[in-house]
């Protein structure tokens, strides 16, 4: 436990990754998706990943999100060094303590979408009398409890996103991890989806990394921008922008 | 995850590529199907045989004979009882002590003699047999025409079809025999015998109580007193029997030559005291008017026992004699028929298990994404690996269900098939197919570890999937 992040006074820091790497072999060549990287996310802060496909931005949202492990170097959330973990625990970690939404929204076809909201709680191993309500709960949140039994090829892809946003918070996780979530959406949809993103982040204190390529999308919601490059961190600002949207911007899709 | 979202996942994916899965459990079904109608043949087959053969008295019965009796001249005799020239007499007290001898069923005294029987005044020569109570279960009685004694004491017979034939005077056909028993036995059923048989009398010299006799059998010295109350007359007597049953099979088919054609119930063939061939050997030391028996049939409660009943009544100073081995060969080959059979119809369960294998390889390929949703969203591997386990199980279930019911049904089928063709050959039907609650049990539990075992490589190799992977691939 000699990682750097345990002398960080805990809430601070909820992700530090300290000379990440992944590399992987594709027939004969080494791909360094992310070679070296430092990164240190606040709890609470809504950090947006940049970069050119490719850059490695996606593979660093992996490696946060437990999907994938380091070549070497480390990754620690909330004080758990994520290489270390079992596959097991890491199952557990990814279910209890992080969110995703993904750019292809990821919802299971044959399932309706209360199925689809349920599944994280039936791994959670929540009591089934307690299941329904909060799926519906979830639901209702984003502005579906009209949509509830229906299935995703059913539903428009802001639909689609906001039920899997509703998926994604089930577990109550700290952390929220978006990759290129406006990527299927058009720019109306997609304004719904980040500011529902941005409610999660400002209301229930969750962490957000988004991982997008629109420079302007990053700058009208995060707080910060991290820019990468072939695997490695090339830029990291506070971006004073995304303060003055919030309030401009009424999350009025939230609850409409 | 726990069992019951684990059963509604696996059920819900099942469905969702019905025909494929449909197809899988089909060749479960038909594996399991063959299986069960393998294994149901030779059971089947082995208890239309014990069925036969034990109610044929043969195998459940020893029969115990007076180590006197001439049957054993020549033999060489064990050295467990006592010697020869010690041997005891069969008579009422050791019937007695046989019958309470452990796992003894009944022992009761072979009463068999050649007489006159007079029908409609016409004289026929025969063998008579008498039977216990119990002869009731015996199937040639269970098939027969009219109905077996009212009581053990009924001035009744049981006849024997080819001896019905006799009394009508129709001659019997030799080979086989189509003649319809029903029409045999009823003009005969309800009328009247006479049967003329010598009965042993005590002889007015000595005393005619039992007692005293049996008393008089303790001490078997052979002082001149007691040869000279060993003397008993006979006495030519008569007695009417009603004809009430007519059967078909012979209860003694195995006995050969000495079989008996007409059948009295056992206390009234005692009651009559005939007089028998071994009458005349024992009168030297029967001393008494009590019969001693030429032979006793011991029945047991399982034939298992049959040894240590034997050993038993061996020390007890008796000849025995059972068709043990003949049991014993019989079901070790039972056991090799049912091995191969059971071999034979585990090929297609295999076969079928390949199939399992082979829809859930498939079906990883297919649910790569969804899979990696899974696990994207928190299922750990072994969630994933439960889930492929589940739904493998619930084929097998289900298959092994089906399976079951259709062996049951192509069983009911041949045996309605053989039954048809046995009728057409006159021959009475049977039970060639029998399907035990256990084999039902076992039939499906079979199936349903037989899917989990195919479901392991697929499980695993679902489980290990990477979700980054299987993420990326749209």
């Amino acid at each position: 436990m000699g990682t750097p992040c345990k002398s960080t006074p805990n809430g601070s820091a909820a992700i530090h990754a300290e000379q990440l790497c992944r590399h992987y072999h594709m027939g004969e060549a080494l791909i360094r998706a992310v070679d070296g990287l430092n990164l240190q996310v606040r709890a609470g802060e809504f950090v947006a990943l940049l970069g050119s496909s490719g850059s490695g931005k996606s593979s660093v949202l992996n490696l946060i999100a437990g999907l994938d492990r380091p070549t070497s170097g480390s990754v620690v959330v909330h004080d758990r060094d994520l290489a270390k973990l079992s596959r097991e625990e890491l199952a557990g970690y990814r279910l209890r303590n992080v969110g995703m939404v993904f750019q292809s929204f990821n919802l299971i076809a044959s399932m309706t979408l209360a199925e689809n909201v349920e599944l994280p709680m039936r791994f959670a191993e929540v009591e089934r009398g307690k299941r329904d309500s909060l799926a519906r709960e979830a639901l209702a949140r984003v502005g579906l409890q009209a949509r509830m039994n229906h299935r995703p090829s059913e539903l428009s892809g802001g639909e689609q996103q906001r039920a899997a946003l509703a998926r994604a918070l089930i577990n109550r996780p700290q952390l929220l991890l978006a990759d290129e979530p406006t990527g299927n959406l058009d720019s109306r949809t997609g304004t719904e989806i980040m500011n529902m993103v941005r409610e999660f982040n400002q209301q229930l204190g969750m962490t957000v990394v988004m991982v997008t390529h629109e420079r302007e999308l990053a700058e009208r919601y995060a707080q910060r921008l991290i820019f990468l490059a072939d695997g490695k961190l090339v830029g990291d600002e506070a971006n004073s922008v995304a303060a003055s949207a919030a309030r401009i911007e009424p999350s009025e899709a939230v609850r409409p | 995850m726990k069992l019951p979202d684990l059963t509604e996942l696996a059920v819900r994916n099942l469905r969702e590529s019905l025909l494929r899965n449909s197809l899988t459990t089909v060749g479960i079904s038909v594996g399991v199907a063959s299986l069960v109608a393998m294994l149901s043949l030779g059971i089947g087959l082995q208890e239309l045989a014990s069925r036969r053969l034990m109610k044929s008295g043969l195998f459940d019965t020893v029969v115990v004979t007076s180590r006197r009796d001439l049957r054993n001249f020549g033999h060489e005799e064990e050295r467990s009882g006592p010697a020869p020239g010690e041997s005891r007499i069969l008579d009422e007290s050791t019937r007695q002590e046989i019958e309470h001898l452990p796992n003894v069923m009944e022992a009761y005294p072979d009463i068999r003699f050649i007489t006159e029987l007079r029908f409609e005044d016409k004289p026929h020569l025969t063998m008579i047999s008498a039977l216990p109570d119990s002869a009731k279960s015996n199937d040639a009685f269970e098939q027969m025409q009219g109905h077996f004694f009212s009581s053990d004491m009924a001035a009744e017979v049981v006849i024997q079809k080819a001896f019905a034939e006799e009394l009508l005077g129709k001659t019997p056909k030799s080979g086989l025999d189509e003649t319809n028993v029903a029409s045999l036995a009823a003009p005969l059923l309800g009328k009247e015998l006479v049967m003329r048989y010598a009965q042993r009398e005590a002889s007015p010299a000595t005393s005619s109580s039992a007692a005293k006799g049996a008393a008089k059998d303790t001490s078997v010295a052979s002082s001149d007193q007691n040869l000279a109350s060993a003397a008993y007359s006979v006495v030519s007597r008569e007695q009417k029997l009603k004809i009430v049953g007519v059967a078909d099979l012979d209860p003694e088919s195995m006995r050969g030559p000495t079989r008996a054609r007409v059948f009295l119930p056992l206390k009234l063939a005692e009651s009559l005291h005939v007089m028998q061939p071994t009458d005349l050997r024992e009168i030297t030391r029967a001393a008494s008017d009590q019969p001693a028996y030429s032979s006793i049939s011991v029945r047991v409660k399982n034939p298992s026992q049959i040894r240590e009943i034997e050993d038993a009544i061996k020390k007890m100073g008796f000849n025995t004699f059972s068709i043990l081995d003949a049991t014993r060969s019989l079901q070790q080959f039972f056991a090799v028929l049912d091995l191969f059979l059971g071999i034979f119809g585990s090929l297609a369960l295999a076969v079928a298990s390949i199939g399992i294998v082979n829809t859930l390889v498939m079906a990883i390929l297919e649910r790569r994404r969804e899979i990696g949703i899974m696990k994207a969203i928190g299922a750990s591997d072994g969630d994933v690996k439960k889930l492929f386990f589940a739904e493998a199980g619930a084929m097998g279930i289900l298959g092994g269900i089906v399976g079951v019911a259709l062996g049951w049904a192509i069983g009911q089928a041949i045996n309605l098939g053989t039954n048809i063709y046995l009728k057409r050959q006159a021959l009475p039907p049977e039970h060639f197919w029998a399907v035990p609650w256990w084999l039902v049990g076992a039939a499906i539990v079979f199936a349903f570890v037989v899917s989990l075992l195919s479901g392991l490589y697929p499980a695993g190799r679902a489980a290990r999937l990477d979700p980054v992977q299987a993420l990326r691939y749209e």
